[in-house]
């Protein structure tokens, strides 16, 4: 009797053992105060983005700085792999071997890294805040944390546009080089076209995934054109639950209900592989589309005819994180990497656009050679960004299970889903 | 002759034994060269099970997050308030919900079919190592890969709904609310299917021969041997495949991470763990992760309990 009492305990407790994997994944309980530290010069790492050409510009630059900074030289690596790279850096952050500089750092997770003290505020050099004003200008301010402090240099965004497969328009009798996607209205006539007409299976594709930042990719970037560049959250309370916000979203219940859109994920690229007529997507997808398709962009469209919209950013930017030695060396590489020639040299390798203040009038030569890009140019002096608030990520959390259920899946009108949601984050952000 | 007698003597009680030895036995117990082969693996169970164990109880009791080395923050006791909190969050709930639908049919049809099959496999002769590679392979391989296949045959234009034609559901399975969580629980009765055959063959190897020679003399069918000699048979097996599916399956996460785009579809394949993933490496609130780690071990105890008296039978 007793040793069954004991075998079942010890069965017993290897299942609670093996249960708990997720529940417990160990934490600093270490005291002490959070050091800017001294700023000295020396040795750094640093993590740069692995896509291909990023990592062909970031080679470049880290040889450019070694050759002439023998003394502070970087050690440069590719982010390592993981789920997603906010989780390895928070994972990092924690254990404390984060490098000095990660050069995609994600804006929605600079609050969560701020609050862990994992980030350096840039403020703390002398001329922080002054180089970054002056190189990014009036955008720079959607940057700043709730502190007034800037915890990230705004680095190069990816200005999201409409794509459509020129081939599609034709097939559906819409003239292809002057696009009936003027306003949101207009989309929705169209994508109606695009299907009925058998030229495509589905007008638009964007994930209907539950993660939190697939509403950058359908909800946000018409949220920001229908309202003239409106963030999701301004001034402590949630922007969504009005007029233009609900516009957005009935737009795209149509699209839903009407079957003009899927509320499956597509595993492969749906613009690609010509299932769907329109992409959403920022200027890295140039080269990946390519031949692939016969393309051509426009603005995201908002409510009204001949407004000059805007659109998300979909920006990566740097940070200096706070487990670095050389502080001062992680800041001068920062500038040196955003520098004007830099941020040629960056644009001519991804053609992602630099954070910079007329970025046309900069670089006349590239746009006139390039003449795709100048679209987004023009998109990124208006983009907008995810807010710099607290509990960034559960508040983008929140707005997604509420698209989820009213939007996608149709489960709960609107009006009942955007104000819970808004209440919800009203509270997220307040904490 | 003389014998000697011991009858009406006390016996020599010999020298009084040292009491070290025995105090030393007592704390290291007969063999204490055991003591030193299972060191290892306990020191391991301590490091890796019992110390994270252990730290998320207390941080689920604390106003928690995670921070860098060196900074000082404050962790206040907060008693039962992740719990509350936790407990008091629909989307927790239908969590639970979703995990017990997929509980109910998966793990019945795990033990049922892996035994069938494990006793079909026991008695081919021809082929067998191919069947039985077959069965595993699913098991072996990476869900992302295997999630692919199961995406092709269950998409709306997948294969499946090409057979069914007019019979397809509407919506599809993997976006269809009430489906998607069954096609899930299937999905992954397919996977591990493998791995519980296994358990059940060598299972069978222990029932001896004779009783089914015995049986079928008696006049029993193969039905009849079934029911009356395998199943009573392999219980210790079922007792084990029993709970460590109910485990596994309590713990789902990868499936609706990559099957049905993150729980979809309005959380309807929604598991505890995915919401733990969520809430404490996603939005850093390890605390409330943690709260429903507890509960969700709790609960998984707490069925393997019931599950143990229900299967365990004489066993106990």
């Amino acid at each position: 009797m007793r040793r069954t009492t004991t075998k079942r305990t010890l069965a017993l407790t290897a299942t609670a053992l093996m249960g708990l994997g997720l529940a417990a994944c160990g934490g600093s309980g270490d005291t002490g105060t959070p050091d800017a530290g001294e700023l000295t010069s020396g040795p750094i790492t640093i993590w740069y983005s692995n896509n291909q050409q990023e990592v062909a510009w970031g080679e470049d630059m880290v040889a450019a700085w070694n050759e002439a900074n023998p003394d502070q030289e970087i050690t440069a690596q590719e982010i390592p792999a993981g789920t997603s790279s906010e989780e390895v850096i928070a994972a990092a952050i924690t254990a404390g071997n984060a490098p000095c500089i990660v050069m995609n750092t994600a804006p929605v997770a600079v609050p969560q890294f701020q609050q862990m003290g994992g980030l350096v505020p840039l403020d703390t050099f002398e001329d922080g805040a002054e180089y970054i004003e002056s190189r990014s200008g009036e955008v720079a301010e959607q940057y700043k944390s709730a502190d007034g402090q800037y915890y990230q240099l705004p680095w190069k965004s990816n200005p999201v546009v409409l794509y459509y497969n020129k081939d599609m328009f034709t097939e559906a009798g819409l003239d292809p080089e002057n696009p009936p996607l003027g306003t949101q209205d207009e989309l929705l006539e169209t994508s109606r076209t695009l299907v009925e007409s058998g030229a495509a299976e589905y007008a638009m594709w964007p994930s209907p995934a539950g993660e939190f930042f697939q509403s950058w990719f359908d909800f946000y970037p018409f949220y920001a054109a229908a309202t003239g560049g409106t963030q999701l959250v301004e001034e402590g309370e949630a922007t969504f639950n009005s007029e233009e916000g609900t516009a957005v979203a009935e737009m795209w219940r149509t699209m839903y209900e009407e079957g003009l859109s899927s509320q499956e994920a597509y595993t492969g690229d749906s613009f690609v592989d010509k299932k769907a007529a329109i992409a959403i997507s920022g200027p890295w997808a140039i080269p990946v589309y390519g031949d692939k398709v016969n393309w051509g962009t426009a603005p995201v469209p908002g409510l009204e005819e001949g407004a000059e919209t805007s659109t998300f950013s979909d920006a990566k930017n740097m940070a200096i994180y706070s487990a670095c030695d050389n502080k001062q060396t992680a800041w001068e590489v920062m500038k040196f990497a955003t520098s004007e020639d830099q941020d040629r040299a960056l644009l001519e390798a991804t053609g992602q656009m630099p954070i910079r203040q007329d970025l046309t009038g900069s670089y006349p030569d590239y746009f006139e050679a390039n003449p795709a890009y100048v679209e987004f140019a023009d998109q990124a002096s208006r983009a907008v960004e995810v807010p710099n608030v607290p509990n960034s990520v559960e508040v983008w959390q929140t707005f997604r299970d509420a698209w989820g259920s009213s939007v996608i899946f149709g489960n709960e009108s609107i009006d009942d889903a955007f104000s819970g949601a808004a209440e919800e984050i009203n509270t997220l952000v307040s904490e | 002759m003389t014998t000697d007698s011991t009858v009406g003597k006390r016996r020599d009680p010999g020298p009084t034994p040292d009491p070290a030895p025995r105090r030393r036995t007592k704390l290291l117990g007969r063999q204490p060269l055991g003591l030193a082969f299972s060191a290892p693996y306990v020191i391991f169970i301590l490091a890796v099970l019992a110390y994270p164990l252990g730290y998320a109880v207390y941080i689920s009791f604390h106003d928690f997050f995670f921070t860098a080395p060196g900074v000082a923050v404050e962790r206040p006791f907060v008693g039962l308030q992740n719990y509350i909190q936790v407990l008091s969050d629909p989307d927790v709930g239908r969590s639970f919900l979703n995990i017990g639908v997929f509980l109910i049919i998966n793990v019945p049809l795990t033990v049922a079919l892996s035994l069938i099959l494990a006793n079909a496999l026991n008695r081919v002769t021809r082929l067998r190592t191919f069947f039985r590679v077959s069965y595993y392979v699913p098991y072996v391989t990476a869900s992302v890969a295997v999630v692919g296949v199961w995406l092709f045959l269950f998409s709306q234009n997948g294969l499946i709904n090409s057979l069914l034609g007019s019979l397809a559901p509407d919506p599809s399975w993997l976006v269809n609310s009430t489906l998607a969580m069954p096609t899930v629980a299937l999905y992954v009765t397919w996977k591990q299917l493998g791995f519980f055959i296994l358990l059940y063959l060598a299972a069978l190897q222990n029932i001896p021969e004779e009783l089914y020679e015995s049986a079928s003399v008696d006049g029993a069918g193969k039905i009849r041997q079934f029911f009356s000699i395998t199943v009573p048979g392999v219980r210790s097996a079922s007792v084990l495949v029993t709970l460590l599916a109910t485990i596994t399956g309590a713990n789902l996460f990868t499936e609706p991470y990559l099957l049905t785009g993150g729980g979809g579809p309005d959380g309807a394949s929604t598991s505890p763990v995915f919401l733990m993933y969520q809430e404490g490496i996603l939005q850093g609130n390890p605390d409330t992760a943690a709260a429903l780690g507890v509960i969700l071990v709790l609960g998984v105890l707490v069925i393997a309990l019931i599950q143990r008296r229900l299967v365990g039978g004489k066993e106990d």
